[in-house]
């Protein structure tokens, strides 16, 4: 881990606390991870925005000393859409739970993406809907125990890894709780890349899903993901491809959104280099807006 | 303000030529809308984008709709031109939250939609109140419930604007019947929502959207524009950005600037941060109802014709009231003595504006494209509820004279 040149200390808002996250709760390992690369990367605190939806996962934003904007249910990527188009310098971090990001938030969560508008989320994946007390999500999967499925969930999940980069994420990466110095790594590699950043974190949560599936301690929990897990690209993952892959699956340069509506107010100005210019147009980076 | 301008026979057939309702206090900053100065002839989407140009509209996130599209396509090729920027969002979920976003970097914002994309922005108007954001919203409303008729005109939104987003909430809506008055309500609703923080509707039908007449554009300076207000605090002392002043205000600090604040959709304290103890509760909730409910008779706004002697007063808004102002004129030239209150205030209720006009009248008559939505606040407001009756149409065709004179005779008890 590279070394921070401020205590943590610094970018919290230490009269909220205590934090309301629950004891073994991993959301506070995120936020942990998320301090350190904004001190790496030298941002200054009023350079960040955090737009946080509605869950545990949310209330991270409340607990950081930037500009914090904890909105509904679902549409914190709407939000930061609205302040990142009309203030392109700031940066945008949006922590989400799984729930928050990819079913009542999932078509912004499409969308964002398919602009390739230079925000960085961060899925906090526990699998299940941790602040209305245990709820299944479009993340648990098949077979898991929750308030709503009593009898073992039958839904399918998302792989929010490959949704991300279908729906055209130019930085796409997962990590766990357990994996603490690459979740800061890659942290930082999304919170530096320009365009649309996806980071899911499979973050545990004791509380709901541990309790109700097999009486899952956070600890058991975090030995999962050492267990389950394997690098993208290694042989460990080749040789037992029922392991969850982690590490960077796409980091591709792409005409950011921002940077081609540029484009669109140069043309509209009519300026002469406007008029030559080409217009932007899915996929190649050569094309869309000026710089 | 209350603006209401007597009617004269000289002002013209048409509300059309009616006197222009808002102050003539200098604005605070130049527009520059590239059409200042000129007269044009346009339909009242039209007219409705050029107030918000002139305003300073900086943001506009939408998502198209009969009969509201038009506003987003003139945004889309203006915003840029300024220098300013349009995004079509993927619904009117994310074009209200869009906005809220824009609106706390320091811009003036705006969407516009109708029924069913205001059904859809409901949530987000509710955050729009509790984290007190200025905003405008546009509604031109067509037929409703559900897809209803798209190209017909309708006042059936009426009721949802005040009442849609839930939990107790107070709202600003305001409307016009003409171009030229659309256009200064527009203008109006972005003063509103920078001096009280909050949403204001403007709230017109369908009729109005597309119909195309006269709009002059005034020139920079003419209206009083409202910028925002920022807060003085310096960096590095403690700035809360829900302490409201003594005057009622919030002065607001814009993200990206010196000060950092959390803002949410949840009860919350000075700070932003949220709060259930009972006292920073009840305050915020008697804040936000009574920052708009106590000033209804200042925010009041109407036109009055020949309403100084009306026996029969007519209550309408929107383009009904261009039927009414026609009968009620052409009344006057046979020696009837009708009158006609226009509102250009929704809500608040102007409850008093209303009883007023209505104390000496044997008889009043709303005249709304619904099912009595203002009628019923109406008969609340009045000494005597009986007094009054409602002359309406809900088959998306505009309200004619004759509808007018038909319910008319039957008050008078002449049959029809
Ligand atoms: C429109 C709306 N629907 C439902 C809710 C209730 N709700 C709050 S948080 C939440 C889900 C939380 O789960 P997740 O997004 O996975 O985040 P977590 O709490 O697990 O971090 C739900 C359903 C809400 N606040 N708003």
């Amino acid at each position: 881990m590279s070394e921070t040149k401020k205590p943590a200390g610094y970018y919290l808002r230490e009269r909220f606390m205590p934090h309301l996250w629950c004891a073994g709760c991993g959301h506070g390992t995120v936020l942990n991870g998320l301090v350190r690369s904004v001190d790496e990367l030298g941002l200054k605190k009023r350079e960040i925005v955090m737009v946080s939806g509605i869950g545990c996962s949310a209330r991270m934003a409340g607990y950081l000393d930037f500009h914090t904007l904890h909105t509904l249910h679902g549409r914190a990527l709407a939000f930061a859409t609205g302040v990142k188009l009309s203030r392109p310098e700031l940066k945008i971090i949006c922590p989400l739970g799984d729930g928050d990001a990819l079913a009542i938030g999932g078509n912004h969560f499409i969308h964002a993406a398919r602009r390739n508008i230079d925000i960085t989320v961060l899925i906090l994946n526990n699998r299940i809907y941790g602040m209305t007390g245990g709820q299944y999500s479009p993340l648990s999967g098949c077979g898991i125990d929750a308030t709503t499925a009593p009898y073992s969930s039958i839904d399918e999940a998302f792989d929010a890894v490959r949704l991300a980069t279908a729906s055209g994420a130019t930085f796409v990466a997962r990590t766990t709780t357990f994996h603490v110095h690459q979740m800061q790594q890659i942290l930082t590699q999304a919170i530096q890349h320009k365009g649309f950043s996806v980071v899911e974190v499979l973050s545990q949560c004791p509380t709901h899903f541990g309790r109700k599936n097999g009486g899952l301690e956070a600890v058991d929990m975090l030995k999962g993901y050492q267990q389950n897990t394997a690098p993208v690209g290694s042989k460990k993952l080749e040789n037992s491809p029922d392991l969850i892959p982690v590490g960077v699956f796409v980091d591709e340069e792409r005409a950011e959104y921002c940077d081609r509506y540029q484009g669109v107010i140069d043309r509209a100005q009519g300026g002469a280099a406007a008029r030559t210019a080409p217009v932007g147009q899915g996929g190649a980076a050569a094309q869309g807006g000026a710089p | 303000m209350s603006n209401a301008t007597a009617g004269s026979p000289a002002s013209g057939t048409t509300p059309a030529s009616g006197p222009a309702t808002t102050g003539t206090t200098p604005a605070s900053g130049p527009a520059t809308t590239g059409t200042t100065g000129r007269t044009l002839c346009v339909p009242g989407n039209e007219a409705c984008a050029e107030g918000a140009l002139y305003a300073g509209v900086g943001f506009f996130a939408g998502y198209p709709i009969t009969p509201s599209s038009e506003i987003a396509e003139i945004m889309s090729r203006r915003l840029p031109e300024r220098g300013n920027r349009f995004i079509q969002m993927e619904d009117e979920i994310s074009s209200l939250c869009a906005i809220v976003g824009a609106s706390l970097t320091g811009s003036k914002v705006m969407t516009a939609t109708s029924g069913p994309g205001f059904s859809l922005m409901q949530e987000a108007l509710g955050y729009g109140i509790m984290a007190e954001i200025p905003l405008v919203i546009v509604d031109v409303m067509r037929g409703g419930p559900s897809t209803g008729m798209p190209t017909q005109g309708s006042q059936g939104d009426v009721n949802q604007v005040r009442w849609g987003t839930h939990g107790d909430h107070s709202i600003i809506a305001l409307t016009a019947s003409t171009n030229q008055t659309l256009f200064e309500t527009t203008v109006r609703a972005f003063n509103l929502a920078e001096t009280y923080r909050t949403p204001v509707v403007v709230l017109y039908d369908e009729m109005l959207g597309h119909l195309r007449e006269r709009l002059s554009i005034p020139e920079p300076g003419e209206l009083p524009l409202v910028e925002r207000l920022r807060t003085g605090v310096p960096e590095g002392v403690d700035y809360h950005p829900y302490l409201i002043r003594d005057d009622g205000r919030l002065p607001m600090s814009d993200f990206g600037g010196v000060h950092r604040y959390n803002v949410t959709g949840l009860y919350h304290d000075m700070w932003g941060f949220p709060s259930t103890d009972p006292h920073t509760v009840d305050d915020l909730a008697h804040h936000i109802y009574d920052k708009i409910e106590l000033r209804a008779d200042e925010l009041a706004q109407a036109q009055e014709f020949y309403m100084e002697d009306a026996e029969i007063v007519f209550i309408s808004y929107g383009s009904p009231a261009r039927t009414a102002h026609q009968v009620v004129h052409q009344a006057r030239m046979n020696g009837q003595r009708l009158g006609l209150l226009e509102l250009q205030t929704i809500w608040p209720f102007p409850a008093r504006m209303v009883r007023d006009a209505c104390r000496k009248a044997r008889a009043t008559i709303v005249v709304e494209m619904n099912m009595g939505q203002m009628y019923y606040h109406i008969r609340n407001a009045v000494e005597n509820p009986r007094s009054v009756f409602l002359s309406n149409r809900v088959d998306g065709r505009f309200i004619t004279p004759k509808d007018l004179r038909r319910v008319l005779r039957i008050v008078e008890g002449q049959g029809e």
